[in-house]
């Protein structure tokens, strides 16, 4: 143990701080090994794998069908992007063409499942900072959110929803209305949100400033999604390289300015009333017809190699599929957001006190399985 | 993924034979000892300046590390493949061109056991620190469950 | 109605005095019987205050909070104390385990105490020291050693840093918390507890001290370590601080404890700033509950609204804020006391 002899002869020791992997704020299994100077952080080593369930292997003795069910084990807090990432993956490999309501639909699901993660990521980020009241306030909105998905597809938050070729859903009666009012009281709650916890002032001043990562830095650590966009850099996969259907829509890109805590909280709350705006424009000019691709009972993926990849709730979600021509995957890898953003956390963190670090470390917003597939 | 015989075209000034071409015109394919100057000629002169992704394929006959590197401006996507030799799987490291390749090359290492040479920490990620052999190798034995 | 208690207690004078002891057997046996009945007025509004504190979270949380356990989810913590009671105690193995035991019991001790010369009505106080302001702060005050012993105890990082936390915030805080006070007793020049209540027949102190109310809430809600300044708990950074590893019945004594310093402070609030037991029509000491209760609702409306301060912020708060406008407040007292004499003396007014 370092001991340090500051200049009034007083000593102090550091020491040595086990975050986890039972903490109140590691948001799952995450461990942190904290070297404390008395209330600073020196160090910070991150400890993940605690829920590594060997994703990656199991997919190799699965076919891409049952693997679906799999992918929203990952980030549960998001699982129709990841069923969605997949998906695309497959069918990019096998060249299937989605008919144009399956891919309405999708992006429905999918900006309300978004949705549904940023306001797990604000009602967090308050919580971690003793604000019981906003959590409970965005839980009450999420819980709406997950009533919609069991209409459509009979799951709350494993939803499988998604198959190769399209959905096997079609939007059910009574959702549609349910919808609407969901999106006209939106707006309203999220309001009432800013007004309990954004513009508070103990709340601002324990994020604004704390956890920077200027635009390069976050480049460096591969950070993506609201992350990336929190330090200024203006990249959407959405925007930059439509998939879907999502050069239909009209809808910004918010921007933070100085990539701290706050930015990357408040960038959640700008992207919620973005992603109702996809969805009202989705519910708009919804097509009719079918809703599944005529794919083969046996899905086969020819022989080669696919990445792909979409703008999940935390990040680039990227597929790397390995096909021998088979009905499995000779080699899936799964490139996780939270993986990565967890890596430009002990920069973050160092330096700082400890609340501080708590802070950083909700406003990057992981979820353990993604971490750890 | 963007058309590679663009960057090809350029790359071949400096490097001339060390890269070339996969078969399926996908992917631009380096031998494991050029890597590091490679990625950091890309890096540093072309667009695909942000590394998207890195892992490794173990092949029958050779391993492969693979690297996607985007262009963030359009998304853009290349892919670099180093080979290499599967008895002794060793390659530069990248960390000092990317921050987030430390965490995926301990990843790649800890899965598929290749050995990134000049890593600051190179240790287990996922797995636990004692776990023997390197689970997404072709030839480790998966154990059924024992059923009670 | 208004003498209610009074006369109860003194019929048990009475009582006592039938038996033939002489005046100060009497006096001891009626103090005795006086602290039992505050004890048991405080666990009885700490069972209240804990279930209130559930509900009106619920109530600002858009739920409902317990509304189970017998009706309207009253006997909810009934059940959960004979949950904690019957739960094993747990010491840790490294403790140190007379200093870690200790302080379960200790916690309570200055909370009771300093009950003890609040006058809950007109003549309702068990002693009514001359010195019961003082007597206060300077009881309140070992509270902070006793945490500290319960993180030093139970040989815990998090408890450790939870104790430190709490000496280095109680021990600031009580300088702008004495502070407060001192306008008052500029204003009543007594530091007697009904002194001060009888002082504000006309207009109750929190008219002519609005600044010094003000600091009081702030700085004694940070003496309970509640609300946005409970940092030695800060369940988010140290789990639950120095009482991370406390379980059971030892538990169940900090728990109360956090309740009864709570109701103690809005007691001291009650009585040195909203007029004590003064108030037309109801009896005293219904006017002393009601003032009370406000101010303890006012404590949980503060808890479940604002986030946790930080440590910095939390020092920042006390030594540049609130010690210099409390000590202007004490300036600008002193100022208005003078210049209020001159004028009478003058007999302008």
């Amino acid at each position: 143990m370092a001991i340090s002899n500051q200049e009034s002869g007083f000593r102090t020791q550091e020491f040595v701080l086990n975050m986890g992997p039972q903490h109140p704020s590691t948001h799952g299994v995450y461990r942190a090994i904290l070297t404390m100077d008395g209330e600073y952080v020196v160090d910070v080593e991150n400890v993940v794998g605690y829920l590594h369930r060997g994703m990656e292997k199991i997919a190799e003795d699965r076919t891409y069908t049952q693997f679906i069910p799999y992918t929203d084990r990952m980030d549960y807090l998001a699982g129709i992007l990841n069923n969605w990432g997949f998906v695309m993956t497959v069918e990019k490999a096998m060249g299937i063409e989605v008919p144009e309501r399956a891919e309405y639909i999708r992006v429905i699901t999918g900006e309300l499942q978004r949705i549904a993660s940023h306001l797990v990521m604000v009602a967090s980020m308050a919580l971690d900072l003793n604000g019981y009241t906003p959590w409970m306030y965005a839980f009450y909105d999420r819980e709406k959110i997950l009533d919609l998905f069991e209409m459509i597809c009979g799951s709350r938050l494993t939803t499988s929803f998604m198959r190769v070729g399209g959905v096997p859903n079609d939007i059910p009666e009574g959702f549609i209305p349910k919808l609407e009012k969901f999106l006209a009281e939106l707006p309203g709650r999220a309001d009432d949100f800013d007004n309990v916890i954004t513009g508070n002032e103990i709340f601002v001043g324990r994020t604004k400033g704390v956890g920077v990562l200027d635009a390069e830095a976050a480049l460096s650590f591969g950070l993506t999604g609201p992350n990336l966009r929190a330090s200024g850099v203006n990249f959407d996969l959405r925007k930059a390289q439509p998939y879907s259907v999502y050069d239909r829509f009209d809808f910004e890109v918010p921007l933070g300015e100085n990539g701290d805590s706050f930015d990357r909280y408040n960038l959640r709350m700008l992207e919620i009333r973005q992603s109702a705006r996809i969805i009202r424009q989705a519910l708009d000019t919804i097509p009719e017809g079918d809703i599944m691709a005529k794919v083969p009972k046996v899905l086969k993926v020819p022989k080669g190699e696919t990445y792909c990849h979409i703008e999940g709730s935390k990040g680039l979600l990227g597929f790397y599929l390995v096909s021998d021509g088979g009905t499995k995957p000779y080699r899936l890898h799964l490139h996780s957001p939270s993986f990565v953003n967890l890596g430009a956390y002990p920069k973050m963190a160092k330096g700082t006190v400890l609340q501080d670090a708590i802070a950083s470390l909700a406003s990057i917003d992981i979820v353990l399985g993604e971490v750890d597939r | 993924m963007d058309n590679i015989n663009v960057l090809v075209d350029t790359l071949k000034e400096k490097f001339s034979s060390k890269i070339s071409v996969s078969d399926d015109g996908q992917s631009l394919v380096v031998s494991s000892a050029d890597i590091f100057p490679v990625l950091k000629e890309i890096k540093e002169n072309t667009q695909y300046n942000f590394l998207a992704d890195l892992t490794a394929v173990d092949y029958p006959e050779r391993m492969e590390v693979v690297y996607h590197l985007m262009n963030i401006k359009d998304a853009g996507l290349i892919r670099v493949k180093a080979l290499l030799d599967k008895s002794d799987p060793k390659i530069d490291s990248v960390v000092f061109l990317w921050d987030t390749a430390n965490v995926m090359e301990r990843e790649t290492y800890d899965l598929l056991g290749v050995i990134f040479e000049g890593h600051p920490d190179l240790k287990r990620i996922l797995c636990p620190d004692d776990f023997e052999g390197h689970p997404l190798r072709k030839d480790y034995k998966v154990e059924p469950a024992v059923r009670q | 109605m208004e003498n209610f208690f009074v006369n109860i207690a003194g019929l048990i004078r009475d009582l006592i005095a039938g038996f033939g002891l002489n005046e100060t057997l009497v006096y001891l046996a009626m103090v005795i019987v006086k602290f039992v009945a505050v004890l048991v007025f405080v666990l009885l509004n700490v069972v209240v205050l804990v279930y209130m504190e559930r509900r009106v979270a619920g109530f600002f949380q858009e739920r409902l909070g317990p509304n189970r356990v017998g009706p309207q989810g009253t006997l909810q913590l009934v059940m959960d104390i004979f949950k904690l009671l019957s739960k094993e105690d747990i010491v840790p193995a490294g403790a140190d385990k007379f200093v870690y035991k200790a302080a379960a019991y200790a916690i309570f001790v200055p909370t009771i105490l300093v009950y003890m010369v609040i006058p809950f009505g007109k003549g309702m106080n068990v002693i009514d020291l001359n010195l019961g302001l003082f007597y206060i702060l300077a009881i309140s005050s070992v509270t902070t050693m006793i945490i500290f012993m319960a993180g030093w105890g139970s040989r815990n990082k998090y408890s450790l840093v939870g104790g430190m936390r709490a000496i280095a915030q109680m021990v600031s805080y009580e300088i702008p918390y004495v502070f407060s006070f001192l306008g008052v007793i500029m204003l009543t020049g007594s530091l007697k507890m009904s002194t001060i209540v009888e002082a504000q027949q006309g207009v109750w102190f929190i008219v002519l001290q609005p600044i010094a109310f003000i600091v009081f809430l702030i700085a004694g809600n940070a003496e309970i370590n509640r609300g946005p300044f409970d940092l030695p708990e800060g369940e988010q950074e140290l789990v639950a601080g120095y009482h991370t590893e406390y379980t059971a019945g030892r538990f169940a004594m900090f728990y109360m404890a956090e309740y009864a310093n709570l109701l103690a402070m809005a007691a001291i609030g009650a009585t040195v700033f909203l007029g004590g037991w003064q108030g037309p029509w109801l009896p005293g000491w219904l006017w002393f509950f009601i003032k009370m209760y406000a101010l303890v609702f006012g404590q949980m409306w503060v808890r479940w609204t604002f986030p946790r301060i930080r440590v910095d912020h939390l020092m920042h708060l006390n030594w540049k804020v609130l010690l210099p406008v409390s000590l202007a407040n004490i300036v600008v007292t002193g100022i208005g006391i003078k210049v209020y004499q001159m004028v009478r003396m003058m007999g302008w007014w």
